[in-house]
């Protein structure tokens, strides 16, 4: 049995004279080791989340439980939990060593362990080299690599990422995003991630709670996030979705476009489905489930993504994947029929 | 490109008179200090290069003085009002709005608000009044009112510095277990310090150049350097007025030059 | 939360507070009380409550016949002080403008060179900078030298002791706080605006008039202000240059604490110069936070 490493009991924050509610009751548990996501667009609540974790800011409402002792009233300086900033936050009148060696320091550990840990960790993220350094002559990389041992050297129960990522460029984040995972399981320490980028919290977590308007929308794997949203925002905030309206007759279900398809157990009356563009496949007229016309198809490299038009209207997105010679075979107003991958009809709660 | 080149920055005659007001802005002062230079006793005829006004201020008793008085003022009143507006600064600045918020700044930068000769009146008034009723004498009063004037001087710089300073520096600290008083002498106090002493700097000139309030405040025999210049008003001008205000003047530009060396060799 | 915001705040500027109201703020208050008090018999004041001094700010009483008639000499000097503040700003301006837009348009490396050029002289002691304009005009300074070496003028220009040489001081002392913020202003105006003026067929002038002073507003207004105001109570500058007889209203209000003065007048003066800054104050808060308003 897995042990919790961190525990959110229906916390509520609310800012200015309580006329923004960042967060709403929201309850999470994090397990020992785990490498946990925070996903949302911003303003969903959760850097705020974030920042009750760590200390920064004290709930409104609701308990935080490290390890199963409350901690919801220790200052952040009490608590066993390291954040690593959006701005990395070094300081910039200290060199990378001091850096690092600032908790341990802070926390009264003698000066021959704050040396030996601090060498540590320098080895740890491959900065031996940079240990007299100041920040500022580091680049952004670098700094990103000091902010995170600086973070790990007093060894926290728990180690939170506020978007920690941002600030680099493309390439840099995807060597970030595996350096991260290497640390993370070299040191066994449980990642708190906070993100907004789909695919990084996709390829990094081992389990994603995705958030909305202060409140928890969904939390699962990244696979259980992607092939089964609960609901419209999860399903349209991450990959691309289509959506059809449709009434269900319990094992099947009525389109907008009338067409009948069967879907067990669909329940009864007006429902909201939701299908992925990489699991409609296109064929001849008159064949699949469906018939459409195309409206447009636009090419991507290693797909084409075609927009069609149903009988009754509705746009969906179908993904195609390009042939050797890259032509789409399709041109505007031709019509095509449309068949669903086996599954790829999902309900959605909303 | 075009064959005529065509600035947008550039206005018809705007240089011009720039570099005239550049020149008309230091040609009085090169002037000043060139004459102090003058072997003859005239700040107009040139009579060959000499140091002797310099030697004559330095025996002149009553300059010497003057200018330990100037020093010991600036000194302290520099040293009281950065140490109280680093204080404010510290208080007021960054972590949001506060109540009385309005009323501490304008308490603050009064002095730069109320005409000079209207807090020296005052002061004239107040101080002789408590002078007569309690006997007490001394640079006391002369440094009080020289503290006061220089707070907002010394408070500017340091705020400023505060100001760009990133928060998230103090969060990290509170994160990496260091109590708020260590996060302040470990993180807060060590990036302040060039505002600190950006802040000194500036109070310790504004107190160097005071006329008016010392003027008023002070007691018979309490000149400083430049009231005792104002004294010499009435007497024919020699040069040892000039020697005088040339020494304060290199004082002042050093002075400036550390400042500016300081706030900008840490902006970037 | 906020409460205690508050207690830090007020707890870490008492000290200052203390000592601005004891050295700065509070005395103040005793000059207000002054102004309603009787003149004592050779300085200072009595205690006997009378409104006597703020009618003399404006009027006179004959002494044989008590008739009541406009206090002209101190008309005059109010006159003199405004007329020349005013003029000081109004020329601070036009030669500050072409001079902060100069050194808002140098290379980025070399403007801070003048900008460190512009300051010297604003932090330079302001006694000091008077005495080297004064031996700049006097009559056997080295501008009548000069003149009278290249044969332009007969006999010396007697400027010293005139308004005019108060008012070239005033505008030599007071220059470099017109420029620094019209300076700032400048340096934060987008130039693709220009650009974009002169793509749009608008002439030189017209981009002065119609883009760049209506967008640097808020530097004019500073500078004016931090011109106007230390021009009105100028004490230094009038009594180096202007001598005895060409008072200013500083000047006019440190000669009531002489000996044998009349202390409540001089209050009184102190507090309607004090009064006219604020109003000159207020002004530009309200200028500015509108230039806020319109972003």
């Amino acid at each position: 049995m897995t042990t919790t490493a961190i525990e959110a009991r229906a916390v509520t924050k609310r800012f200015g004279a309580g006329e923004i509610t960042a967060l709403d009751a929201v309850s999470i548990s994090i397990a020992q080791g785990e490498f946990f996501t925070l996903l949302g667009p911003s303003g969903c609540g959760k850097t705020t989340l974030l920042r009750c974790i760590a200390g920064f800011e004290t709930p409104t409402d609701g308990a935080i439980l490290l390890s199963g002792s409350d901690i919801t009233a220790s200052p952040p300086n009490k608590r066993n939990v390291n954040t690593v900033f959006q701005s990395y936050a070094l300081f910039p009148h200290l060199t990378v060593a001091q850096n690092i060696g600032f908790g341990l320091k802070m926390r009264g550990d003698d000066a021959a362990k704050v040396d030996k840990r601090t060498e540590e960790m320098l080895a740890l993220v491959k900065m031996e080299q940079m240990a007299s350094r100041r920040p500022e002559q580091l680049s952004g990389g670098q700094q990103q690599r000091v902010a995170l041992a600086r973070a790990l050297a007093p060894a926290p129960e728990v180690l939170l990422l506020d978007e920690p990522l941002s600030a680099l460029d493309l390439k840099l984040r995807k060597e970030m995003q595996s350096e991260l995972k290497r640390l993370q399981s070299e040191t066994g320490i449980t990642f708190v991630f906070v993100t907004h980028d789909q695919e990084e919290a996709l390829t990094m977590s081992d389990r994603i709670a995705v958030m909305s308007h202060g409140q928890l929308q969904q939390v699962g794997s990244p696979r259980e996030i992607y092939t089964r949203p609960v609901n419209r925002f999860v399903a349209d905030f991450i990959g691309e979705t289509n959506f059809l309206e449709a009434e269900a007759k319990g094992d099947s279900v009525t389109l907008s476009t009338g067409d009948t398809l069967p879907l067990p157990g669909a329940g009864t009356g007006p429902i909201t489905l939701a299908v992925r563009p990489e699991l409609l496949r296109l064929t001849e007229p008159g064949e699949g489930d469906l018939t459409a016309t195309v409206r447009d198809s636009v090419y991507f490299g290693t797909d084409w993504h075609c927009h069609l038009l149903l009988s009754d209207g509705t746009e969906v997105v179908a993904r195609m994947q390009s042939p050797p010679t890259g032509e789409s075979g399709i041109g505007k107003g031709q019509p095509v029929g449309l068949a669903f991958a086996p599954g790829a009809l999902r309900v959605l709660e909303d | 490109m075009a064959t005529k080149p065509f600035s947008v920055t550039r206005l018809p005659g705007f240089g011009a008179i720039a570099i005239a007001a550049f020149i008309a802005l230091y040609a009085p002062i090169i002037t000043l200090v060139v004459y102090s230079f003058n072997a003859a006793n005239s700040v107009a005829i040139w009579g060959g290069f000499s140091l002797d006004w310099y030697r004559l201020a330095w025996e002149n008793d009553q300059v010497q003085q003057a200018a330990i008085r100037s020093l010991v003022i600036a000194t302290f009143a520099a040293g009281f009002s950065t140490l109280l507006a680093t204080l404010a600064a510290v208080g007021t600045t960054r972590r949001g709005r506060f109540k009385g918020q309005t009323i501490i700044y304008v308490m603050i930068n009064q002095p730069l608000m109320v005409p000079e000769i209207v807090t020296a009146v005052a002061l004239l008034i107040l101080f002789g009044a408590i002078r007569t009723a309690t006997g007490i004498q001394g640079l006391g009063y002369l440094i009080l009112a020289h503290t006061a004037f220089c707070i907002p001087f010394a408070y500017l710089p340091i705020r400023a510095r505060l100001e760009g300073m990133d928060m998230s520096l103090e969060t990290a600290a509170a994160d990496l277990y260091a109590t708020p008083w260590q996060a302040f002498r470990h993180v807060t106090l060590p990036l302040l310090a060039p505002g600190i002493l950006a802040g000194a700097m500036l109070a310790f000139v504004i107190s160097l150049d005071d006329v008016i309030i010392t003027e008023f405040v002070k007691s018979a025999g309490q000149d400083t350097l430049p009231t005792y210049m104002l004294g010499q008003l009435r007497r024919a001008m020699t040069p040892e007025v000039n020697a005088i205000s040339t020494a304060l003047l290199v004082l002042t530009v050093l002075l400036l030059t550390g400042f500016f060396l300081i706030t900008r060799g840490r902006q970037n | 939360m906020a409460q205690s915001r508050t207690r830090t705040a007020w707890l870490l500027s008492t000290p200052a507070l203390v000592v601005l109201f004891c050295a700065a703020a509070g005395p103040l208050m005793i000059v207000l009380v002054y102004s309603f008090l009787s003149p004592g018999e050779y300085s200072g004041v009595v205690w006997d409550p009378t409104l006597e001094a703020w009618f003399r700010v404006l009027f006179r009483r004959d002494i044989f016949d008590g008739t009541v008639s406009l206090a002209d000499a101190h008309l005059t000097i109010f006159w003199r002080s405004v007329k020349l503040s005013l003029l000081t700003t109004l020329i601070t301006f036009v030669i500050g403008l072409p001079t902060a837009w100069f050194i808002a348009t140098r290379p980025a490396r070399s403007r801070p060179l003048w900008l460190f050029l512009i300051t010297i002289p604003f932090w330079t002691n302001l006694l000091i900078r008077t005495f080297a304009i004064m031996q700049v005009i006097r009559n056997e300074g080295i501008l009548n030298t000069a003149l009278l070496k290249i044969g332009l003028i007969d006999s010396p220009i007697q400027l010293l002791n005139t308004d005019t040489a108060v008012l070239i001081g005033m505008a030599y002392v007071y220059l470099p706080l017109m420029v620094l913020p019209l300076f700032a202003a400048i340096d934060r105006f987008d130039f693709r605006l220009i650009e974009a003026a002169y793509d749009l067929y608008a002439s030189r002038w017209r981009v002065l008039r119609r883009i760049i002073l209506p967008i640097i507003r808020p530097g004019i207004v500073a500078g004016s202000i931090l011109v106007f105001v230390p021009s009105l109570g100028a004490y230094v500058t009038p009594r180096v240059l202007g001598g005895g007889r060409n008072m200013m209203l500083g000047n006019f209000i440190e000669l009531q604490f002489g000996q044998g003065r009349n202390w409540p007048l001089g209050a009184a003066l102190s507090m309607v110069l004090l009064v006219i800054v604020t109003l000159a104050l207020l002004v530009y808060v309200r200028a500015s936070s509108r230039d806020e308003e319109r972003g």
